[in-house]
């Protein structure tokens, strides 16, 4: 096992990108993560690309190709793969390449992550999304990740209190942050009464309460960090991976307010690296919808069961808090680009420990983590970076 | 200078609530009624179609300027509902008014800009001394699929401008056009009801060509906003026509009186001649007007308009004012019915 650094990073700003196509998105943060890593087209030894949605959406398949044909990688045969897992699909891509590096197989990958969400109408984004969930037992029925997501919504306020305004709490938050953001969709802050009286979309979920389908791409370049040092970019090492799954419908699962894979995940990423949750200075947690981060706190163990409503109503997950949560803006404000979507993730996590974050930036962070999921969490990812 | 001899406007008399639309679909109307500013939409009779529109409104204008079919050399009727897929509605008009057989009549289609353009080719003809008068006609009977977000907005209406170079009540001093390949709204042959590409048609759609055309417009006429007494734009729906003319640096005094989308709904082609010819209704001369169309796919024209006092010796009523006065509510099966939204099984 080697350590493994990310040593360079490119992201555009997430939102609707309708002049941007799939294979720029891609050429475009592929070039800027390289020229970040200060490092040239030879140097790269394997791609991994996090797309969910392009055969759908584009009518495109084979992007791991694509990608790599149009980034000028072909005329080396770098070899590209393509990784798919829901919303998962940008940190799970992250994953393969680390344990690639580290097992010693490569040297140096580059990860991108991009998706096209609005070049369709919303019915069929929508239902290109639902993808994501049991066909048999939930999209053929008619459920979207929206009605799930409200069901576990409503079973945490009945088991633990969590409240409406508790709820609209990490909206808010998750929008001032992006407000720091340049790269964030939503730049913009909202208040939380704005949040409790948006539109409903499936009770109790408003439609502040859910992140958008957006277009966007991010790449890091992953390099061995023993290799590192004869590329100019201070690293961030990923000091930590887990990934876990669970059953694919939400209502074959214990308790229908648990996301277990997350907390499972979490806990081999810590195993692997010695650190527990009291090591992490910020996290980015996958908010697809207001109850889906309050329960990634809980399940990481940030916060115990039923707390992370109420902590967040407190803004102890706000900067300057007890523990930074999506300084990005996180899904509902950066935006949310399914393959691209764990890769900003990550570069987040990178800008923070560089001290390059900017209005947002944790003062004297050291320890950051990454949590990205697929659907109702039947995929989940988790990393850990330490600054170097 | 050429410009407008006479105008003429026609609005059906009935009209449905976006309320009651919602209903039907279990939405929130007055939710639906306040994000689009549009509160009722005009329908269309039974017996009403683009021609008849046409041929109503070019009658008013007809009738105002006291001018016979003989004097008119063109007829260019702009719509994206023509009635016959093949068969002019310019023929029919022109026979109408007894114009013909001494004149040029087509039908022209560009979304719901092909009135406007009309009225450019009048004026290159006027001109040109090519002919004495041309009319230009936007009209259209648009439907949106049941359930659809179009369904709220897409109505019925239209208007008929008189071009000429004699007796103009209002001189069309500067136009313009900007126009690029933009597919924010279609419907392809044989298909009942266009698709539309949601939040597409905005910013890099509507926005970006009305804006452009407009400051282009006044650019080419040395004006700013704040020289024009009236500004009417194309309006698919209530908010979009504010939002351009704020843009442009116009305020509501401006363009409250020819903004008719929140109460008759969106008339495609017939929107910006609807809109100027309830500005004409209560013109003075001297007053100026930009006047900006747009038409999916996608283009816009633009208009530095100014009226003379020659507009004080026409008649004006009945205004659009008057029309929109007595339209009549009808519930929404009435409405399906008019509009040829139910199945009627093996009879039909």
């Amino acid at each position: 096992m080697r350590d493994v650094s990310v040593i360079g990073i490119g992201i555009t700003k997430f939102g609707e990108l309708w002049d941007m196509s799939l294979r720029e998105l891609g050429l475009k943060t592929g070039l800027a993560a390289i020229s970040d890593a200060g490092i040239t087209s030879k140097d790269i030894d394997a791609l991994y690309i996090g797309n969910m949605a392009a055969g759908s959406t584009l009518q495109q398949e084979h992007v791991s190709a694509l990608i790599a044909d149009y980034c000028g990688l072909t005329s080396q045969n770098v070899p590209a793969t393509r990784v798919e897992a829901a919303s998962a699909s940008g940190g799970l891509a992250i994953r393969q390449a680390y344990m690639a590096i580290s097992g010693g197989f490569i040297d140096v990958a580059v990860v991108g992550g991009a998706e096209k969400m609005t070049d369709v109408s919303d019915s069929e984004s929508s239902y290109t999304v639902s993808m994501g969930s049991d066909e048999q037992w939930e999209s053929q029925a008619g459920a979207t990740f929206a009605s799930l997501h409200a069901m576990i919504a409503q079973s945490h306020m009945d088991e633990f209190g969590t409240s409406r305004e508790e709820l609209s709490a990490v909206s808010e938050k998750n929008h001032y942050h992006a407000s720091m953001n340049p790269m964030a969709q939503f730049p913009f802050q909202i208040n939380g009464d704005a949040v409790s009286n948006s539109g409903m979309v499936s009770s109790p979920l408003r439609m502040l309460d859910c992140a958008p389908n957006s277009d966007g791409g991010a790449a890091v370049v992953l390099c061995a960090t023993e290799k590192a040092k004869k590329f100019k970019k201070k690293g961030v090492r990923i000091i930590g991976s887990g990934q876990a799954s669970d059953t694919l419908s939400l209502h074959h699962r214990e308790h229908i307010n648990r996301l277990p894979a997350i907390g499972i995940a979490a806990k081999r990423a810590f195993k692997s690296c010695g650190k527990k949750a009291s090591d992490i200075d910020l996290i980015e947690v996958h908010d697809n919808f207001t109850i889906s981060e309050i329960i990634a706190l809980e399940e990481i163990g940030i916060f115990k069961r039923g707390k992370a409503a109420v902590m967040s109503l407190n803004g102890e997950t706000r900067l300057g808090g007890k523990i930074a949560v999506n300084t990005s803006g996180g899904l509902k404000a950066r935006g949310h680009a399914p393959g691209a979507t764990g890769i900003a993730q990550i570069i987040e996590i990178v800008q923070q420990l560089r001290g390059e974050a900017g209005d947002r930036q944790v003062e004297g962070a050291k320890i950051g983590m990454t949590e990205n999921h697929g659907g109702t969490a039947a995929t989940a990812v988790v990393h850990i970076l330490e600054a170097e | 200078m050429s410009g407008i001899v006479s105008y003429g406007a026609y609005v059906p008399s009935h009209k449905i609530e976006t309320g009651e639309i919602a209903s039907v679909w279990g939405a929130d109307g007055s939710a639906w009624a306040k994000n689009l500013n549009v509160y009722s939409k005009s329908v269309p009779g039974p017996d009403e179609d683009v021609i008849t529109i046409s041929v109503e409104a070019t009658r008013q204008a007809m009738q105002r300027a006291k001018l016979s079919g003989d004097k008119i050399g063109a007829i260019y009727t702009g719509s994206e509902s023509h009635p016959y897929a093949v068969k002019p509605t310019s023929t029919i008009v022109a026979e109408a008014i007894g114009a013909t057989p001494h004149l040029t009549a087509v039908d022209y289609e560009f979304a719901c800009k092909a009135g406007t353009a009309a009225i450019q080719s009048c004026l290159g003809m006027v001109g040109d001394g090519q002919v004495e008068n041309g009319i230009a006609i936007g009209v259209d009977t648009s439907q949106g699929a049941p359930g659809d977000a179009l369904e709220y907005s897409a109505s019925a209406g239209g208007g008929a401008l008189i071009i000429g170079s004699k007796k103009v009540i209002a001189e069309i001093n500067h136009t313009t056009s900007y126009t690029t390949d933009t597919p924010d709204f279609w419907r392809r042959e044989g298909q009942k009801y266009p698709r539309h590409g949601g939040r597409f048609t905005g910013k890099p759609a509507f926005f970006k060509h009305v804006i452009s055309c407009g400051m282009k417009t006044m650019e080419m006429a040395g004006t700013e906003a704040k020289d024009y007494n009236y500004i009417v734009t194309h309006q698919p729906n209530g908010k979009f026509p504010m939002r351009a003319a704020k843009s442009l640096g116009f305020n509501a005094e401006q363009f409250e009186t020819g903004l008719l989308t929140p109460r008759i709904g969106n008339t495609y082609s017939g929107a910006v001649f609807l809109g100027l010819a309830a500005i004409l209704d209560v013109a003075k001369p001297g007053d100026r007007i930009l006047a900006v169309a747009y038409g999916s796919g996608a283009g816009s024209d633009g208009f530095d308009i100014t009226v003379t006092n020659q507009i004080k010796k026409i008649n004006r009523s009945e205004t659009v004012e008057d029309m929109i006065a007595r339209m009549k509510i009808v519930n929404y099966a009435t409405y399906a019915k008019y509009r040829g939204k139910l199945n009627m099984g093996a009879s039909n």
